[in-house]
């Protein structure tokens, strides 16, 4: 089995960088075309998200299995502000920035499972799972 | 990364080469709008064949761009978004509403064509009374 991936994420060309060793990673697993973008996109919005609101944190992508079945799991971590109201921070549209306000919404979307702990003044970690698809 | 923008004709063509980051899709968007005063175009085209992911941030940025270009006398096309970026797009909610997009270059160039095609038989037309 590959070995986890940490990945420090301080600027905007940390996004690029994780989403593209999310991307490398997910194609050792044996994830297809779309399945690649879907999670490269959620990557790169909950990296965003770090940078956006935290300044600096790091996300670790970690190959995963359940019974027969392979994944990718994808921990974004932060130390940050937090986030006061989980509920509506998950709502699509909802931004308190300039954004569109789909980052996690979106990505909750996109990936098989998606959590989120996030303390106000202690950070937020964002934990994201996607199967290979038999 | 810098995106290289060609001059053709009154049209400007922005070829993105590779990934790009937040701030060079600013710079981007920067370079568009002094180079369509400079050159007086009248249609930009974004192509984005390469692009393997679009996030939040690069679909917002591509839609200001749109919409700054409109102000400023041209039509934006966006050409070559890929299936797969389509897909997630659409899953993670993103929408080009008020941009057009073609499928390739091509395409692009046709769709601006057409528009100075309208324009000019709008024009040409002859005024009531005359």
């Amino acid at each position: 089995m590959e070995n986890e991936v940490r990945i420090a994420i301080n600027s905007d060309q940390d996004i690029v960088i994780a989403r593209q060793q999310g991307r490398t990673l997910a194609s050792k697993l044996g994830f297809n075309g779309s399945d690649l973008t879907v999670i490269a996109t959620a990557i790169s919005e909950v990296a965003r998200n770090i940078v956006e609101f935290a300044g600096k944190g790091e996300l670790a992508l970690t190959p995963i299995q359940q019974s027969h079945k392979q994944g990718l799991m994808v921990v974004a971590h932060d130390d940050g502000p937090g986030i006061p109201n989980i509920q509506l921070a998950l709502q699509d549209g909802f931004s308190t920035t300039a954004s569109l306000g789909l980052g996690l919404p979106g990505s909750r979307r996109l990936m098989d499972e998606f959590t989120i702990v996030s303390a106000v003044g202690k950070g937020t970690t964002v934990t994201m799972r996607k199967w290979v698809r038999g | 990364m810098q995106v290289p923008i060609l001059k053709q004709r009154d049209y400007l063509i922005a070829s993105i080469q590779a990934a790009l980051t937040d701030a060079d899709l600013l710079e981007l968007r920067d370079e568009l709008m002094k180079q369509v005063g400079k050159f007086r175009s009248r249609g930009v085209i974004i192509d984005v064949t390469v692009l393997d992911v679009m996030d939040s941030f690069a679909v917002r940025t591509l839609r200001s761009i749109a919409h700054m270009m409109k102000l400023r006398g041209a039509d934006t096309v966006i050409v070559g978004i890929q299936p797969e970026v389509a897909f997630a797009m659409v899953q993670l909610g993103l929408t080009l509403t008020g941009v057009e997009t073609a499928l390739d270059l091509e395409e692009g160039l046709a769709f601006l064509d057409d528009q100075r095609l309208k324009e000019r038989q709008v024009k040409g037309a002859p005024k009531r009374g005359e």
